[in-house]
């Protein structure tokens, strides 16, 4: 491997050549502004983006004029969260989501919180990282007016049971959103099945571009309403102005329609490439924990803790192979994952993570190599680690008196 | 994320990884950190009856920078005497590494580890117990 593997394909993934292909003439020959009524440059990208909000309303069974566009999938959480939270404040102001959601979520759920516009109940999830369809029941009020879930975790894989709470939320008459960027396009996703009234999408996490996304919309059963956060123009229906990425579109366009046709067969794969790094660790190392629902999981995510070994330093020991430790939105800070932390994972493992985030350009290649330096680092570090020392040696790490200082 | 050269060479090739054996005399054990904080260093050193450190090992369960550190500590403390080796300031090893701010932390981790072993030392040499972990009973 001259190259270094990437493996990190949750953080975000390579266009894909065939998207980049479809995009290019929109950047200096098709580069019209779709708004533009009045002459042809204008006309063929507002076909352009008609034609992406068709490919994207296909792969999630919406209809068109349901998608809006937007910058990407932080965008379209807050569009869907504030945006309901503002709207219907005549009704309740009460939301609910989980511990484990993305940033995009939470934090936009603490603002509300902090500016008096919310009340938010933030459930707890069970050590595989899933939500309790009871909880939600249970923490719904006559104030409850948006439940906000998302589909698949970015850090551990875990799928949550949507079409079980969505229909939880239609008996109730309570809006559901779900953050469903990390399984659009790898698992089959039915927003009329599963009862889902507001979704999040991300073009960079489908082999798209960054900086493009989509907020779902539901038009009818109920009609779903928001105040929208940017205001000009009136473009999206009114919900999100300013001139659309039109080559964006395009490319998220593409992303989703490919997405869609090949999911059952790339998914299957990369399964099976998943199972192979996971087997070759698991057989040849000791104290490997997986993180995550064991089999309720997106297919391409793999989250490892190695005990006795720190994260940082396994990440430096492979160099040559981009994985992330705990999440890269949380990298940033020196704590540990708030993730692994609500799985009830504890600090000292939360340390050791690795996730793995297979995609459709990894080789079974590279999952083999991939699987050989990790044994390798790991047992070199573990015999430089007093821990492993110590546990080898029977010492109880738990109970041991740590000198802090 | 920017290692120093330093930093990777001793990541890379560690001075006097592993440990002295359990029963070796004038052996002073220092362990410090903590697994929740991600950071956990043993440093032991070897120290004649004149008081200078004849030899260093080290195992450390942290970040490229803590093992660094430690690592860095074996080959600063060996040949100097114990007093000296109290002396020891976190700076050098933040300047000799070129440490940025957010892992100052490590470099005060490996002092501490020294004042440890050295400490642990000077119990040994009076009589008492070593601080070196002893066999627990079943988990």
């Amino acid at each position: 491997m001259s190259r270094t593997v990437y493996m990190d394909n949750h953080a975000t993934t390579p266009v894909d050549p065939r998207v980049l292909e479809v995009m290019l003439p929109y950047f200096s020959e098709k580069f019209g502004n779709a708004a533009s009524r009045n002459h042809s440059f204008g006309w063929e990208a507002e076909s352009a983006v008609d034609h992406g909000r068709e490919q994207v309303a296909k792969l999630i069974n919406a209809k068109a004029k349901e998608i809006i566009f937007t910058s990407g999938a932080t965008e379209s959480d807050n569009l869907a969260i504030k945006g309901v939270v503002e709207f219907y404040k005549d009704k309740g102001n009460h939301v609910i989501t989980a511990v484990t959601e993305h940033k995009a979520v939470l934090d936009t759920c603490k603002g509300l919180e902090r500016n008096g516009k919310a009340q938010v109940t933030y459930l707890p999830v069970d050590r595989y990282g899933m939500v309790d369809p009871g909880d939600v029941r249970n923490a719904i009020t006559d104030k409850t007016i948006l439940i906000s879930l998302m589909y698949a975790n970015n850090e551990i894989g875990t799928i949550h049971p949507i079409k079980e709470i969505g229909k939880l939320a239609k008996e109730k008459g309570v809006l559901l959103h779900s953050d469903a960027v990390q399984g659009v396009g790898k698992l089959p996703l039915d927003v009329e099945a599963m009862g889902i009234d507001l979704l999040s999408l991300s073009a960079h996490k489908i082999y798209g571009p960054k900086g493009c996304g989509a907020l779902y919309v539901r038009s009818k059963g109920p009609r779903v309403r928001l105040t929208p956060m940017m205001d000009g123009g009136g473009h999206e229906r009114g919900m999100r102005s300013g001139t659309l990425n039109v080559p964006g579109i395009v490319g998220l366009g593409k992303a989703a329609e490919l997405s869609g046709a090949e999911m059952e067969m790339e998914q299957g794969r990369i399964l099976q490439l998943r199972e192979r790094l996971r087997e070759a660790i698991c057989t040849q190392l000791d104290e490997v924990y997986l993180n995550g629902h064991p089999t309720q999981r997106l297919p391409g995510n793999l989250n490892l803790s190695f005990a006795f070994v720190e994260g940082e330093s396994l990440l430096m020991g492979l160099k040559d192979i981009a994985v992330s430790s705990g999440s890269a939105c949380t990298s940033a800070t020196l704590e540990p994952s708030y993730v692994l932390k609500a799985l009830g994972v504890g600090d000292d493992l939360a340390h050791t993570s690795i996730r793995f985030g297979l995609g459709r350009f990894n080789t079974a290649d590279e999952v083999d190599y991939v699987a050989e330096r990790v044994v390798h680092e790991v047992r070199r570090l573990r015999d430089m680690s007093p821990l492993y020392e110590m546990a080898k040696e029977g010492v109880d790490l738990k109970s041991y008196q740590w000198q802090r200082e | 994320m920017g290692y120093s050269n330093k930093v990777v060479d001793h990541y890379e090739n560690p001075r006097n990884v592993g440990s002295f054996g359990k029963d070796e005399e004038n052996v002073g054990t220092g362990i410090v950190g903590a697994p929740e904080c991600g950071d956990v260093m043993k440093l032991q050193l070897k120290i004649s009856d004149a008081g200078v450190i004849e030899d260093a090992r080290f195992k450390t369960f942290g970040c490229g920078s803590a093992i660094a550190s430690s690592s860095y500590v074996t080959e600063l403390v060996k040949g100097k005497t114990y007093t000296e080796a109290l002396d020891i300031k976190n700076q050098q090893i933040v300047e000799e590494l070129s440490l940025p701010p957010v892992k100052i932390h490590c470099s005060v981790l490996a002092e501490d580890a020294i004042k440890a072993a050295i400490k642990d030392w000077q119990k040994r040499k009076d009589g008492a117990a070593s601080v070196a972990p002893a066999r627990a009973a079943a988990k």
